[in-house]
């Protein structure tokens, strides 16, 4: 499929002195940037940088404050998406907006700027996913598809506009290793028609592998251009960060003590059509131990996840006991109590609501667990504002939150700085035990080794650890023990010195000689 | 051609905060026009809708008995539509909370004491409340639409009445009038001022209005009621429980709704009759949403809507004009409240394409 009327010479789109502010906080700070046609281009910054504002100007999202935008040298205005589309410009979001129930052809149908039948849909949609090497089944319902699937339904939407930039937003942060690696194809068959690629990641070895500039944004600046391909994934980072990235420093000799957390048996049937059942699951978790679980997503993690925060109780107590207290059919501010921190996956509408300030997200976790120092007024149970706004400073300096201004809405932060609040919110109340899940999915290199550290801090401090995860370096930094989820199914323990990532990639595949087949049509 | 809403940017405050008084102004302009279709002249006619009503301290007393039931059921509501629980048979609950509160008064009549008002007040509560227990536990427990069960218990509750008031409740001395007997002397809500009508049922209003502005800036529950409506699943994580909200935001706004409905009975019409509401029930809808779901703003909302009643009785008076113009407006304001948020949010595209040949085949 050839590109539509390019123009020979100049860069494809040019960027000068774009800036966005909100209220008088600077996040995009006189921008400047040029896209070559043809070119994999990459934008590195840590998190709160800058990098979806800018983007989400050059899609029609966010209005620019002041500063041009050119695009094959004529400056443009661009007030809305479908106007970026016009241009040729596609995005795919971070986070997807696709209507589970209903199918792949429908969802594309949905987001066109014209009425087609959805046969047409359907057979051009195919079209494409076999020219990019994109596998989708049109009549496929979303919801039963895994992330990487819904990715590519977003990417092939973005491609039916035949678009000669395509903007990623951190695509392969909710990816397996095995889906990157198809989407690299995809985008390097796309660079080879002549599209460009503007490409934003966390992941430095792969920012190498793919794109040919990378430019750098530190606190809304440009501060900096490279090759990627001629610096080292700790000099990238140093670039990004300002200064050198702290190697986190794994356990050491940790004291063992008591088992704190601890699942016996513990059975959970699938809550709806979509979800995994948990079989039989043992584990436990000792003062000083880091517990984590590898394993591809949706083989059970936010079940497990839910079952031991006490989101979903489960019916037998003894199923799961916190520092030997059966919990099992306790709800998640009993297990709180009882000195346990949970933090969940999804950042928005779960671990935090958007639209409430930080001091308010504060409360949310922690309304009980901390009542005597926030909550007055006896029966009335009236909030302490005052309390609670300085826990909530206390949080943000310990964790090191870029904001913009002293109690933001949440939904305002920039994802890795909502992360390491939601993580320090526990963090702050030294709990017993801490279940994570997902702990630094896209969190930059400087924020996510903090965050590490942090665990690992806590875990010596006498804490005890879980962390489900299913980024294999993360496991290695932080992990004493680790065991891997399949398909609902807990594998025995294992030392992480023990441990290589071919023995846990047999393990995520080949667990039970049974499931063989099925594991491998999970790992897409 | 099709018609696209499309997110804004940025969503203007200085809008967010005028839109209701461009909804007011918007629904007078198109009043205008109606008067004006109708053959009146439409200065005169706004006049006596709007300003006449004002003029007189008698009326200002009327305005203040017809926005306290509004402004009483409103205030429940604003709970109850903030935790994402939509309650629309606040009219059903104002009528049975009537109902139980007359029990005393209609079938206990020889009874006499000081306790019998606080009493009546009560139970008119408690038959709201109840009501609202209907919806509230099928949706809790059943799962089902709570915005089709309120509203269709409207009609029991409407016909209910009505049966009780032509058979087993009719005053034995009243003629055969489909009515109860008149409250005695200790069943009546007494007047609040020397100066005219207006009944304690106002204060109650106020009362309730401002605890629960407290409750929803200062408390937990308060709290609680707001994470509950955004997110289900974050209000689950700080451990709250969508189910158990639905019956206390249902419970709490049945229970305001029957305290209307006895104060009305009580204070302004002394009996059951077999219509006792011009659709304060309704109306209250209209209350929240032009309050903002504010407390505070439903209070001003309130005495708006109250208006439209007085104004409608008014232009009926002195221009003939149907009562039922008083609908209209009603039915303009919400619609002009509802359309200026959406486009404070949204802006409406216009997409002509119709088959158009794709692009993507252009370029095989
Ligand atoms: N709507 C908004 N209102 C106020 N501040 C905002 C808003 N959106 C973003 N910001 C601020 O702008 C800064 C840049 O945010 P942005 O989302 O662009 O960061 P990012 O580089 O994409 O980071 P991450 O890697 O964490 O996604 C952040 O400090 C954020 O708090
Ligand atoms: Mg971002």
């Amino acid at each position: 499929m050839p590109v539509k009327g390019q123009t020979a010479s100049g860069p494809l789109l040019a960027v000068s002195n774009l800036t966005k502010l909100f209220g008088s906080f600077t996040a995009c700070n006189a921008i400047n940037l040029q896209i070559e046609p043809g070119e994999i281009h990459a934008l590195l910054g840590e998190n709160g940088a800058g990098k979806s504002t800018l983007v989400k100007m050059l899609f029609g999202v966010l209005a620019p404050t002041a500063g041009e935008i050119a695009w094959n040298g004529e400056i443009v205005r661009i007030t809305s998406p479908s106007d970026a589309r016009k241009l040729g410009i596609g995005m795919v979001f971070q986070h997807f907006s696709l209507f589970e129930a209903l199918t792949v052809a429908e969802n594309i149908a949905l987001s066109m700027d014209r009425n087609v039948s959805l046969a047409r849909v359907a057979e051009e949609a195919s079209h494409l996913s076999r020219v990019y090497g994109l596998p989708l089944d049109p009549k496929a319902h979303v919801a039963d598809l895994s992330v990487g699937e819904r990715q590519r339904i977003e990417i092939v939407r973005a491609l039916l506009q035949n678009p000669q930039l395509i903007i990623l937003d951190e695509p392969t942060s909710v990816l397996t290793p095995q889906e990157a690696d198809r989407l690299f194809e995809t985008l390097f068959k796309l660079k080879s028609e002549g599209r460009s690629v503007l490409y934003i990641s966390h992941r430095l070895e792969e920012v190498q592998r793919l794109c040919d500039r990378a430019t750098v944004l530190r606190h809304g600046r440009v501060t900096g251009a490279c090759d990627p391909r001629a610096e080292t994934p700790a000099s990238l980072a140093r670039m990004m960060v300002g200064s050198e990235v702290a190697v986190v420093t794994p356990e050491g000799t940790n004291t063992r003590g008591d088992v704190q957390l601890e699942a016996r048996h513990l059975s959970v049937p699938a809550r709806t059509p979509f979800a995994v059942s948990l079989k039989n699951i043992c584990l436990k978790v000792r003062a000083g131990e880091v517990l984590a679980i590898a394993g591809v997503a949706g083989n059970g993690q936010s079940e497990l996840f839910d079952a031991l925060s006490g989101e979903y109780p489960v019916a037998d107590d003894k199923a799961i006991q916190i520092r030997r207290n059966p919990v099992g059919s306790r709800n998640i501010n009993a297990r709180r109590l009882m000195g346990a921190g949970f933090v969940p996956e999804e950042r928005h509408g779960h671990a935090a609501v958007s639209t409430l300030s930080l001091s308010d997200n504060l409360v949310l976790a922690r309304n009980q667990s901390d009542r005597r120092a926030f909550l007055g007024g006896g029966f009335l149970k009236i909030i302490r504002q005052g309390a609670v706004k300085a826990a909530t400073k206390r949080v943000a300096e310990a964790m090191d939150v870029r904001k913009s201004g002293e109690d933001p809405p949440a939904g305002s932060l920039s994802g890795g700085n909502l992360q390491k609040f939601i993580v320090g919110r526990e963090l702050d109340r030294q709990p017993a035990v801490l279940v994570v899940n997902q702990p630094t999915w896209g969190v930059d290199a400087g924020a996510a080794s903090r965050i590490r550290q942090a665990l690992v801090d806590l875990a010596k401090a006498g804490s005890a650890v879980l962390v489900i995860s299913q980024d294999l370096d993360e496991i290695f930094e932080v992990a004493t023990e680790i065991a891997v989820i399949s398909e609902g199914r807990l594998s025995d323990p294992y030392p992480a010195r023990e441990l290589s990532r071919e023995k846990i990639g047999l393990l995520m595949g080949g667990m039970y000689g049974k499931t063989e087949g099925a594991g491998a049509a999970h790992a897409h | 051609m099709r018609i696209e809403l499309e997110k804004r940017p940025k969503v203007s405050t200085l809008f967010s905060v005028l839109s209701p008084f461009i909804a007011f102004a918007l629904t007078i302009v198109f009043g205008g026009i109606m008067f004006a279709l109708l053959g009146k002249n439409p200065v005169t006619a706004l006049y006596s809708f709007f300003v006449e009503p004002l003029s007189e301290v008698w009326s200002l007393h009327e305005l203040a008995i017809k926005a306290a039931p509004l402004i009483l059921i409103g205030v429940g509501l604003s709970v109850c539509f903030r935790s994402n629980n939509w309650n629309i048979g606040a009219e059903g609950q104002f009528i049975m909370g009537a109902i139980a509160g007359s029990i005393l008064p209609v079938v206990f009549y020889d009874w006499q004491s000081p306790v019998v008002l606080p009493l009546m007040m009560l139970f008119g509560m408690i038959g709201g409340a109840l009501f609202a227990a209907v919806p509230a536990f099928l949706k809790a427990h059943m799962n089902t639409n709570e915005i089709l069960t309120s509203l269709m218990l409207v009609y029991v509750a409407q016909l209910f009445l009505d049966w009780l008031v032509r058979g087993p409740w009719r005053n034995p001395q009243g003629m055969n009038f489909p009515e109860t007997r008149t409250f005695g002397a200790d069943a009546i809500l007494p007047e609040m001022i020397a100066s005219g009508r207006t009944h304690w049922g106002f204060a109650f209003a106020i009362v309730a209005a401002v605890l629960v502005w407290f409750m929803m800036r200062y408390t937990l529950r308060g709290f609680e009621i707001t994470v509950l409506g955004q997110s289900a699943r974050a209000g689950r994580f700080a451990g709250f429980s969508s189910r158990k909200m639905i019956w206390f935001s249902m419970l709490f706004s049945g229970a305001l709704a029957g305290l209307a409905g006895i104060a009305e009975v009580s204070g302004a019409i002394q009996q059951l009759r077999p219509v006792i509401s011009p659709g304060y029930g309704f109306t209250a809808i209209i209350v929240a949403f032009l309050g903002r779901l504010n407390p505070l703003g439903i209070v001003a909302a309130g005495l708006v809507l109250a208006l439209t009643y007085l104004g409608g009785e008014a232009a009926q008076l002195s221009i003939g004009v149907s009562e039922r113009v008083t609908r209209v407006f009603q039915g303009l304001l919400l619609f002009f409240v509802l359309s200026c948020d959406t486009l404070i949010h949204y802006r409406i595209r216009l997409v002509w394409e119709r088959f158009a040949a794709t692009k993507t085949e252009e370029a095989h």
